[in-house]
C-alpha cells in the first residue's frame, strides 16, 4: 500500500522540504528555490497521475495499445510555465531589493525600514 | 405664501414630508453660502420660523393618524413617517426652539468670534432635521436611522474649538452615543423584529403576548440603557463631556435636539412598542424605575457640588431626564403625561439657563458659579430670565414645570409606588439646591472687589439700596432677546399645558 | 454578437497587454487600457441583461464541446462580478493618468498599463471560466501582474510587499493546483458541470476531502481571509495608488468568487457544508477576520494602512456570509462584495488624492484637510461612514442583510461581532476623521498644495456615488444579489 504510492510519498516529501524553506529562511533567493522545490513537487503529483503502466508516450501507433493520459502534461506544461514566469519575476524583485536595500535579506532590509522610520 | 400653507394644510400627509426637508435645505444652503453670513443666518432663521409654523398647523391633525410610506427600502426595511400626538408635542418642541436658538447663535457666535460658522449652522440644521424625523418616525427603523444622524451631525458642533480637550470631548461623546445605540438599542430593535415580526409603532404596543417576563425585562433594559440620549447612569458620561461645546450647542443638546431625542425615544418605545399596559403586567419597568430615580438623586447631588456653571447644567439635565424615564417606566397614563410635558417644558426651561449661561460668558467671560457674586445688577434681563426658569425646573407654581412635578407624584401613587413620592420629592428639594443660589448669589451678594473701592456697596446692612447702580452690560441683544423670549414661554406654559397633552391623554385612554 | 462576448472580453484585454509593450507610449498605453476595459465593462453589462432575460449562457471555447474543451460559462453569479470588475477598472482608467505621472518613473507608465490589462484579464478569467485548470491558470495571471502593479510602488518598501505577496500568492496558488489536480484525479474531468455532476458520488472519498483542503486554503490565501492575510496590509499600502484602487476593490473579492464556484458549482455545498464541517470552520475565521481586522486597523498611523488592514476585517463580514451557504447567506456575501469593493475603491481613491496633494498618507498629515480640500475630505467622510455601516450607505445594506441572515441561521454570537467590529470601525474612521475635520493644521504647512485633478476626482466621486446611490436606492443591487446567490445555490427559475 505505502510502496504501491511512492509517487505520493516523494510529492509529499518534496512538498514539505519545500514548504519548510520557503518559512525558515529570511533570504530572498534561498525562499524563491524552495518555491520551486515545492512547486515541483506538484508537477510531480500530475505527471505521475497520469501514467499508465505499461503505457507508452501517447503517439498513437499501431504498435501501442496503451498510452499515458496525455491531459496532466498539458496542464503541467502550463503550470511550469506559470512557475517560471513566478521565478522569473521574483528574481528580478530580488534584483531590485538588493538595488535598494544592498542585502537580499528579508530581515535585514525589514531592519534598515525599521531604522529609517526612527530616523524620520 | 400663506394661501401655499393653506394648500399643504389641506394635504398634511405632504406637511409630513416637508418637515424635515425644511432644516435639510437650511443645512444645505449654510454649507453653500458659506461667508455670506447675514444670508445664510437669515434663511436659517426663515427656515425656521417657517417649520415652527409647519409644525403649530398640524396640530389639529395630530390624532387623524396620518401616514406616509417615504421608502420601500429593503425587504422588512421600511422607512414611513406617522403623525401621533407624542411625535407632534416633540417636533413641536424642537422647530419651534430653533428659530430662537438660531438667533441666538448668530448672535454668540459674533460676540465671542467663533470660527467655523457655516459647519456650524448647517450640522445644526442638520440635527434638527434629524430630530423631525425621530418625532415623526413610524418604526423603530426610521427612528434609529435619525437618531443616529443626529449623533453624526451634533459630532461636529461639540468638537467645534478644535483644540485638544474639544476632541477629547468629541470622542467620548461619539464613543457613549455610538457605543449603546450600535451596542444595545440596535440588538434590541433586532430583538423586537424577530419577537413581533415587526417595527412599527402600534397603539398598545407590539409586543404584548410575545415573549414571557424576563425577556420582556430584559428586552426593556437594553432599550432603555442602548438610548443613550437618555443618559442613565452609567451611560451619562457624554453629557459633561459635551459640555466643552459652544452654548448655543450646548442649548441644543440639553434642551432641543439631543437628550429630549433620547427621552422621547424611551416614551415612544414604552408606549407604542411595548404597551403600557405589558411594561405594567410584565414587571419590566420596575427595574427601570429604580434606575431612573437612583441616577435622578446622583446626578443631582453631583450638581450640588459643580463650580462650573455649563457642568451644574448638565447634571442637572441628566437628572431632569430621568423624570421623564421614571414616567415612562411607571406605565401609567399620568406618569406618561408628565413625561410627554416634561419633554416640553424641560425643554423651555433648561434651553433658557443655557442660553444665560452663553450670555453671561459673551458679556463677561465668567464660566463658574463662585464668580457670579453681584452679577445680578449687571445684568438684570438675564439672571431674571434665570430666576424664573430655573424656578420652573424646580417645579414651583406659577412656572410651567409645576405640573408635570404634579403628575409625576400622582402617577407614582396610581402605579402603586407611594416610596417613590419621597424620592420625587428628594429630587425636587435637591433641584432646588443646586439651581437657585445661582440667582440668589447674583442678586444679593456683593460683586468681589466693590468690596474694597466701592464701600457704598458693602455698607447697607438695614439702610437703602447704594444710591450709585452698578452700570448694566448685558450681551448682545440677539442673545437677550432669545432667552427674555424663552424665560416669557415658562410662566406661558403654564397656562397652556392642556392643550399640549389633551390629544395624547385622549390616545392613551384609546379603544 | 452576444454568444461571442464571454472570450472577447477576457480576450481583449489580453491582447492589449501586449500592445501596451510595443508601442512604449504611455499615452497611448493609457489609451489600450481604458478602451479594454470600457470593452469589458460593455460587454459585462450585455452579458448581465442577456443572463436576467435569456438564462445562462455557455461558451465552447474554439468550438471544442465540453468536457474535452474549455467552457465559460455565464450565470446571474459571475455576471454580477464581471460587472463589478470591469467597472472598477473603467474607474481606474479615468483615475490613473494624473496619479501615476505623480508616482511612477515615466519610463515605466506603459508598463504599469500592461500589467493593469493583464490583472483585469486575469480576474475577468477566473469570473468567466467554466473549467477548474483555467481557474488556475487565470489565478496566476492577476497575481503576477498584481505583483509587478505592486513593486511598481514609490517607496522601496513596496518591493519587499511585493515580494512576500509573491511567496505567499505563489503558495496559495500551487494550493489551488493541488486541490484541483486531486479532483482531476478521481473524476477525469476538469469541467465544473462535469465535476459537480460526478462529485455527488464519490462523497467521503478521502482524496475529495484534501481537494476541498487544498483549494479552500490556496484561496483563502489569495482572498486574504484571516489568519493568511499577513500579505495584504503592505501590499495594498504600498502599491501605486492608482493600483491600489483597482486592487483593493477587485483582488479578494475575485478570489472569494472562486471560492464559492467551487464550493457551489463545484463539490458541491452537500460535500463542503454538509459533510465537512466547512460552515462552522468559515464563522468562526470570518468572525476573527472582523474583530483582530478592524482592533489592529484602529492602531495604524498611516491612512491606506487604516483602509487595508480595514479590508482585511471587510472580508470577515464576506467570508461569515458564504459560511452560511444560505440562500440569504449568500446573497448578503454578494452584496458586501459589491458595497466593499465600491466603497473601499472609492476610499483608496481618496488616499491616492490625498497622497498626490500632501506627499504622504500618514495620518498626522491630514491636520486641516476639510479646509485644504473640503471635497476630497467630504468623500472620506462619506466612505468612512458606509465602512462603519450607517443607514443610507451601501455598507449598511449589506450589513443588513447579513444580520439578517445570521437571525436566520440563529448565530447570534456572530451578529455581536458584527455589531462590535462595526463600532471599531468607528474607532479607526473616527480617527481619521478627527484628524481631518478639527486639528488645526501645523502654522508651518506648506500652502501651496496641487490641486485634485479632475479626472481622479470624477473617478474618486464616481466610485462614492455609486456606492451611496446602492445605499439609498437598494433594491437593484438587492435584486441581483439575490438572484446571484440563487444561481449559485442552483436555484435559480
Amino acid at each position: 500500500m505505502i510502496a504501491s504510492h511512492y509517487n505520493y510519498w516523494i510529492a509529499v516529501v518534496l512538498l514539505m522540504i519545500g514548504l519548510y524553506v520557503v518559512m525558515s529562511h529570511s533570504n530572498t533567493i534561498k525562499k524563491l528555490i524552495g518555491l520551486n522545490v515545492f512547486q515541483v513537487a506538484v508537477f510531480m503529483l500530475y505527471i505521475s497521475l497520469g501514467k499508465i503502466e505499461g503505457g507508452t508516450a501517447p503517439i498513437v501507433d499501431a504498435a501501442f495499445t496503451v498510452y499515458s493520459h496525455p491531459l496532466p502534461h498539458v496542464l503541467i506544461l502550463t503550470a511550469i510555465v506559470v512557475g517560471v514566469a513566478t521565478t522569473a519575476l521574483g528574481l528580478a524583485l530580488v534584483v531590485r531589493i538588493h538595488e535598494a536595500y544592498g542585502t537580499t535579506d528579508e530581515d535585514e532590509a525589514l531592519i534598515a525600514d525599521r531604522r529609517e522610520a526612527e530616523r524620520t | 405664501m400663506t394661501a401655499l400653507f393653506d394648500a399643504l394644510m389641506q394635504n398634511p400627509a405632504v406637511a409630513l414630508w416637508i418637515a424635515p426637508l425644511i432644516p435639510l435645505a437650511a443645512a444645505a444652503s449654510s454649507a453653500l453660502l458659506g461667508g455670506r453670513r447675514n444670508l445664510r443666518e437669515g434663511i436659517t432663521v426663515t427656515a425656521g420660523v417657517i417649520s415652527a409654523a409647519l409644525a403649530v398647523a398640524l396640530w389639529p391633525h395630530a390624532e387623524a393618524g396620518l401616514r406616509v410610506t417615504l421608502w420601500d427600502w429593503l425587504p422588512g426595511l421600511t422607512l414611513a413617517f406617522e403623525l401621533e400626538p407624542l411625535g407632534l408635542l416633540f417636533a413641536t418642541v424642537a422647530s419651534v426652539l430653533w428659530p430662537i436658538t438660531s438667533v441666538y447663535a448668530a448672535g454668540y457666535l459674533r460676540g465671542n468670534d467663533e470660527q467655523h460658522q457655516s459647519r456650524f449652522f448647517a450640522c445644526f440644521a442638520l440635527a434638527i432635521a434629524a430630530a423631525i424625523g425621530i418625532a415623526f418616525s413610524a418604526n423603530l427603523i426610521t427612528l434609529f436611522i435619525c437618531y443616529e444622524l443626529l449623533t453624526l451631525s451634533t459630532w461636529p458642533l461639540v468638537t467645534h474649538k478644535g483644540n485638544a480637550d474639544a476632541r477629547k470631548g468629541g470622542r467620548t461623546y461619539l464613543l457613549i452615543l455610538i457605543g449603546t445605540s450600535v451596542g444595545l438599542l440596535l440588538p434590541a430593535i433586532i430583538w423586537t423584529y424577530v419577537l413581533s415580526g415587526t417595527t412599527a409603532f402600534r397603539s398598545g404596543g407590539i409586543l404584548a403576548g410575545q415573549a414571557g417576563n424576563a425577556t420582556l425585562t430584559v428586552l426593556y433594559a437594553l432599550f432603555l440603557f442602548g438610548i443613550g440620549k437618555a443618559a442613565l447612569m452609567p451611560f451619562h458620561r457624554w453629557l459633561p463631556a459635551a459640555m466643552v461645546a459652544p452654548t448655543p450647542v450646548s442649548a441644543l443638546l440639553h434642551a432641543v435636539a439631543v437628550v429630549k431625542a433620547g427621552v422621547f425615544t424611551v416614551m415612544k418605545v414604552s408606549i407604542y412598542t411595548f404597551g403600557l399596559d405589558t411594561i405594567r403586567s410584565s414587571g419590566a419597568g420596575e427595574l427601570m424605575m429604580w434606575v431612573a430615580a437612583l441616577t435622578m438623586l446622583t446626578t443631582a447631588a453631583i450638581a450640588l457640588t459643580q463650580d462650573n456653571l455649563k457642568a451644574r447644567l448638565a447634571y442637572s439635565t441628566i437628572s431632569q431626564l430621568a423624570y421623564i424615564t421614571l414616567g415612562a417606566a411607571l406605565a401609567v397614563k399620568t406618569a406618561v403625561l408628565e413625561g410627554a410635558l416634561h419633554i416640553a417644558t424641560h425643554a423651555v426651561g433648561k434651553i433658557t439657563l443655557f442660553f444665560c449661561a452663553g450670555a453671561i460668558y459673551t458679556a463677561a467671560h465668567k464660566t463658574r458659579v463662585s464668580e457670579l457674586d453681584g452679577m445680578g445688577m449687571r445684568m438684570p434681563y438675564t439672571f431674571a430670565a434665570f430666576t424664573l426658569a430655573s424656578m420652573s425646573i424646580v417645579g414651583l407654581p406659577p412656572l410651567a414645570g409645576s405640573w408635570d412635578k404634579l403628575l409625576l407624584m400622582e402617577g407614582a401613587l396610581d402605579a402603586g409606588f407611594p416610596l417613590m413620592m419621597g424620592v420625587l420629592m428628594l429630587g425636587s428639594l435637591l433641584s432646588l439646591g443646586y439651581l437657585l443660589p445661582i440667582p440668589i448669589r447674583a442678586f444679593f451678594r456683593p460683586a468681589p472687589g466693590a468690596a474694597s473701592d466701592d464701600r457704598v456697596i458693602t455698607d447697607f446692612p438695614d439702610g437703602d439700596p447704594p444710591p450709585r447702580p452698578v452700570p448694566m452690560q448685558e450681551a448682545p441683544l440677539a442673545c437677550v432677546v432669545p432667552l427674555c423670549i424663552t424665560a416669557v414661554t415658562c410662566v406661558a406654559m403654564f397656562f397652556l399645558e392642556d392643550r399640549l397633552i389633551a390629544p395624547l391623554a385622549r390616545v392613551l385612554e384609546g379603544p | 454578437m452576444i454568444a461571442h462576448l464571454p472570450i472577447l472580453q477576457v480576450a481583449l484585454p489580453l491582447l492589449a497587454a501586449p500592445l501596451c509593450v510595443l508601442l512604449r507610449s504611455a499615452r497611448a498605453a493609457w489609451w489600450i487600457y481604458l478602451l479594454a476595459s470600457v470593452a469589458a465593462f460593455g460587454s459585462a453589462l450585455l452579458l448581465a441583461s442577456s443572463v436576467a432575460t435569456h438564462g445562462p449562457l455557455h461558451y465552447a471555447v474554439g468550438n471544442w464541446a465540453p468536457p474535452f474543451g474549455i467552457a465559460y460559462v455565464i450565470d446571474a453569479a459571475n455576471a454580477f462580478v464581471l460587472v463589478l470588475v470591469s467597472g472598477i477598472a473603467v474607474a481606474t482608467a479615468i483615475y490613473a493618468p494624473r496619479s501615476i505621472a505623480a508616482e511612477i518613473d515615466p519610463q515605466r507608465v506603459y508598463l504599469y498599463y500592461a500589467c493593469l490589462c493583464l490583472c483585469l484579464t486575469g480576474l475577468l478569467g477566473i469570473v468567466a471560466t467554466g473549467d477548474a485548470f483555467n481557474v488556475f491558470v487565470f489565478l496566476e495571471i492577476s497575481s503576477l501582474s498584481s505583483y509587478a502593479l505592486i513593486a511598481l510602488g514609490k517607496r522601496r518598501q513596496a518591493l519587499l510587499a511585493a515580494f512576500r505577496y509573491l511567496v505567499m500568492g505563489t503558495l496559495g496558488g500551487t494550493f489551488v493546483l493541488i486541490g484541483i489536480g486531486l479532483a482531476y484525479a478521481v473524476t477525469g474531468t476538469l469541467n465544473m458541470a462535469d465535476l459537480a455532476q460526478r462529485l455527488p458520488a464519490l462523497y467521503g472519498n478521502r482524496t475529495l476531502t484534501a481537494a476541498v483542503g487544498f483549494v479552500s486554503v490556496g484561496l483563502a490565501i489569495k482572498a486574504a481571509v484571516f489568519p493568511l492575510h499577513a500579505w495584504l496590509p503592505s501590499a495594498y499600502a504600498e502599491a501605486p495608488s492608482a493600483a491600489g484602487v483597482f486592487l483593493s476593490a477587485t483582488g479578494t473579492k475575485v478570489a472569494i468568487y472562486a471560492f464559492l464556484r467551487f464550493a457551489f458549482g463545484i463539490f458541491g455545498a452537500g460535500l463542503v457544508f454538509g459533510h465537512l464541517p466547512m460552515s462552522a470552520l468559515i464563522l468562526i475565521v470570518g468572525t476573527a477576520a472582523m474583530l483582530a481586522g478592524a482592533a489592529i486597523a484602529c492602531y495604524q498611523d498611516d491612512l491606506k494602512r487604516i483602509l487595508a488592514w480595514s479590508s482585511v476585517g471587510q472580508i470577515g463580514y464576506i467570508v461569515v456570509g458564504l459560511g452560511l451557504a444560505s440562500q440569504q447567506g449568500l446573497s448578503a456575501a454578494f452584496l458586501h462584495i459589491s458595497a466593499h469593493a465600491l466603497i473601499k475603491g472609492g476610499l483608496f481613491a481618496t488616499a491616492g488624492i490625498v497622497a498626490l496633494r500632501l506627499g504622504t498618507t500618514r495620518i498626522d498629515a491630514l491636520a486641516g484637510l476639510a479646509r485644504s480640500a473640503p471635497a476630497v475630505f467630504v468623500a472620506l467622510l462619506l466612505g468612512g461612514l458606509g465602512l462603519i455601516g450607517v443607514p443610507l450607505t451601501a455598507g449598511f445594506v449589506s450589513k443588513w442583510a447579513l444580520v439578517m441572515a445570521l437571525i436566520e441561521a440563529d448565530q447570534w454570537a456572530v451578529i455581536a461581532a458584527v455589531l462590535l467590529s462595526s463600532l471599531l470601525a468607528l474607532v479607526y474612521v473616527g480617527r481619521i476623521i478627527e484628524v481631518a475635520w478639527f486639528r488645526e493644521p501645523p502654522l508651518l504647512a506648506d500652502t501651496a498644495q496641487p490641486s485634485t485633478p479632475a479626472p481622479m476626482a470624477l473617478a474618486m466621486w464616481g466610485l462614492v456615488g455609486v456606492s451611496l446611490v446602492a445605499g439609498v436606492y437598494a433594491a437593484p443591487l438587492s435584486r441581483a444579489a439575490t438572484a446571484a446567490a440563487a444561481a449559485l445555490l442552483g436555484t435559480a427559475p
